[in-house]
């Protein structure tokens, strides 16, 4: 089963954005995650994440300074839970329809509220039969490099997979077509992916 | 994994009707499973063609893999890279359509015209496809060999073959007469045609040497001993090996005509003057012109003869000494009791095929001066006879082919023209006798008479100017080099020309065993004598 982890508060036909629901209970980077909305069911990669404060103009300040650790903060600042908050964004690659997947942009952005499962193992293997949506990592402009984004993405899908190897091979065959012409980039992710 | 004939090898991706087809190889197909020289079929939108890989080269999708290929400890990356950024492509030149896709009419094979358009799929020739191609072993067909890496018979139609003069060449020991032989023993066994064979190494007509084994193997008349018979030079030669000869040929010197020397000029260091001299001393000391000239005494009465046909004392000496190796051959006698030419006629008129072997005179001097007298007078009677025939509407002559070795001693460019088997080679079939030309250095061969042969078989040639020679105006040349130049140096081939809808690399069948001979049986069924003679031959 997903786990339910988030909701949308920024939404774009290419990513949206998710508010966490616990605070530092964030989804891996690269992990597929997914929005089930009543006819589609769309899906993303983790693509960046992280946790600020409310309000943009208060910056958090150190707090630990007398304390052992950073449980101990929390517990003596209580209102620190609610006056942080977590995201994370998602890039999105793909969608289900009818039972059927397709590894390209959905016609609609997703939902503003709508919830964010992480996928299950099952999902996972369901959607990564098909190493399309790697096309859109590779095209897409990111704060985080590419490669990096590639790599963990191939990464948290091969776990838990019984062939990890034929996997990685597959893909990485994918991607040098994706990037023929671009053999250094190429060559950037294939070792990142061998260790 | 070996590959299957079914299986797809990769499609087409560019060519040209001159240069052939590029073919990217399926990332399921090997490369090293590759062999230049093998047959495939191209299944085009409208038609099936038939080809052959020419050329194998491995590619890259990036330039910068072969600048920075992955470490030679990086098996995942180079895993990864194989069949995706690198790939295997194959060369193979179209060389017939074989039927009609859209109405799956299955027709003659033909020449191809166009190409099959892009992304055709390519696969091995399946045996069938083959045997459309090559034909099937039968009354006329006979089987030569297998095609390189393919269990498929090659055959040959040898009634076709024979209809013109054909060429075996190769380097000295690739098995050019090995392969001789097979084609005699087809020819034997499948056309109509007689065989004259100036067998200068007595290779065919009883036994053959085995190169690096010991003893021999059979020869012709072991397997057709009421269809072959050995005429020879050397009768006690001939003994001593154990061959029970047909006839003994002598040769008068009363026979030897002012042509017979003009061709030997170059073996016998003839001035041109000297050569004049000798049509000069015919014309007046007339039949027994040479022994006359070899004997004449150093008299004044010498000298006032030659001064009377204008002849220089220095011509005359360089004349007498070119003559004199011909004088020392044993088979030349002042007039012979049984004229040679009419016993070889006979024999091949009752369809008897006749080798003549040369026992120990296999110097050029005296294969050339036989071969040649022998040759041209028989040629003139079928000459003659062909000329009635058409006349008076009576059948034509049998067809006849004569062997000859070290062809371009006769066939190179200064005395092509002056020998009769250039004249064969030129006048074809027109008189019913064709040329089996053998030789090693085909480069020397006159380049008219090379454009008239009709089938061509070659073994291993390394010389550049031998493999030109040989190919010269064959469709696909450049290819077919890479085919020859990577034959091996034995028991290898390659066939193209008339008797073949395409060139073909191909394995000459086993000789020498005894499963072999047995193998030949099978084709003779027709002839009882000759089978019961085989028959008894292992008992």
């Amino acid at each position: 089963m997903s786990t339910k982890i988030g909701e949308i508060v920024e939404s774009t036909s290419t990513e949206f954005t998710a508010e966490c629901y616990e605070l530092n209970v964030i989804p891996a980077l690269g992990s597929l995650v997914k929005v089930a909305e009543p006819k589609v069911e769309i899906f993303g990669i983790v693509c960046q994440s992280g946790t600020a404060g409310i309000e943009p103009g208060r910056h958090p300040v150190a707090r630990g300074k007398d304390e052992e650790s950073e449980e101990a903060v929390y517990q003596s600042s209580p209102q620190l839970m609610k006056l942080l908050r977590s995201e994370f964004q998602v890039l999105v690659v793909g969608y289900k329809t009818e039972g059927k997947i397709y590894q390209y942009l959905p016609s609609k952005p997703a939902h503003i509220h709508a919830f964010v499962h992480v996928c299950s193992a099952e999902e996972i293997k369901h959607f990564s039969q098909s190493s399309d949506f790697l096309s859109i990592l590779v095209n897409t402009r990111l704060e985080i490099p590419v490669e990096e984004l590639i790599t963990a993405t191939l990464r948290e899908m091969s776990k838990g997979r019984s062939d990890t190897h034929a996997f990685m091979v597959a893909a990485g065959k994918s991607l040098t077509w994706i990037l023929s012409g671009d053999y250094r980039r190429l060559k950037t992710i294939l070792v990142r992916l061998r260790q | 994994m070996e590959i299957q004939p079914n299986q797809n090898l990769g499609i087409v991706v560019a060519g040209s009707v001159e240069k052939g087809t590029e073919v990217r190889l399926d990332s399921s197909a090997s490369v090293e499973d590759m062999v230049v020289g093998r047959y495939v079929t191209i299944e085009g939108k409208k038609r099936r063609f038939f080809g052959m890989v020419t050329d194998i080269s491995l590619g890259v999708t990036d330039e910068e893999i072969t600048i920075s290929p992955p470490d030679t400890n990086d098996v995942f990356t180079a895993e990864i890279l194989e069949g995706a950024a690198t790939y295997g492509s194959l060369h193979i030149l179209p060389m017939l359509t074989i039927s009609d896709a859209l109405t799956g009419v299955i027709e003659e094979p033909q020449p191809v015209k166009t190409l099959p358009s892009h992304f055709s799929r390519v696969k091995l020739a399946s045996e069938a496809d083959m045997e459309r191609v090559f034909g099937k072993e039968d009354k006329s067909n006979f089987n030569i060999g297998n095609p390189l890496d393919m269990e498929t018979k090659l055959c040959l139609n040898l009634e076709e073959l024979v209809k013109r003069s054909n060429g075996i060449f190769g380097k000295s020991g690739t098995g050019k007469t090995f392969l001789t032989r097979l084609l005699l023993i087809g020819m034997l066994q499948k056309s109509k045609a007689t065989n004259l064979i100036f067998d200068m190494h007595n290779e065919y007509g009883w036994a053959g040497s085995f190169e690096g084994g010991k003893g021999g193997v059979k020869a012709l008349k072991q397997f057709f001993p009421s269809k072959v018979a050995v005429f020879t030079l050397d009768e006690e030669n001939s003994r001593h090996r154990g061959v029970s000869t047909d006839f003994v040929v002598r040769i008068g010197y009363d026979e030897i005509e002012p042509e017979d020397i003009s061709l030997l000029r170059q073996t016998l260091n003839l001035t041109d003057p000297a050569v004049e001299a000798v049509y000069q001393l015919k014309r007046h000391l007339g039949k027994g012109w040479m022994l006359k000239t070899l004997d004449m005494p150093d008299s004044d009465e010498t000298e006032a003869l030659l001064q009377s046909m204008n002849i220089h004392e220095s011509t005359f000496s360089n004349l007498r000494r070119g003559l004199a190796p011909i004088r020392r051959l044993p088979f030349l006698v002042p007039h012979a009791q049984m004229n040679a030419v009419n016993s070889i006629l006979e024999y091949l008129e009752r369809g008897i095929n006749v080798v003549l072997e040369f026992g120990r005179y296999r110097d050029t001097t005296a294969y050339m001066l036989v071969a040649n007298m022998l040759a041209s007078r028989i040629y003139k009677r079928y000459q003659e006879k062909t000329e009635v025939s058409m006349a008076g509407g009576i059948t034509s002559p049998t067809p006849l082919v004569i062997t000859i070795e070290e062809a371009h001693k006769f066939l190179n460019r200064e005395i092509a023209s002056y020998t009769i088997f250039g004249t064969i080679a030129r006048e074809m079939r027109k008189y019913n006798v064709t040329l089996l030309v053998i030789d090693q250095r085909p480069s020397a061969i006159d380049e008219e008479v090379m454009s008239q042969l009709g089938t061509k078989i070659t073994c291993l040639l390394d010389n550049e100017k031998d493999i030109e020679a040989v190919l010269a105006g064959v469709n696909g040349k450049n290819e077919l080099k890479t085919v020859l130049a990577r034959l091996a140096p034995k028991q290898q081939a390659l066939i193209f020309g008339h008797a073949v809808p395409m060139p073909i690399a191909f394995r000459p069948r086993d000789w020498g065993t005894a499963k072999s001979y047995e193998e030949f049986n099978v084709g003779s069924a027709s002839d009882k004598k000759a089978e019961k003679d085989i028959k008894e031959l292992f008992e």
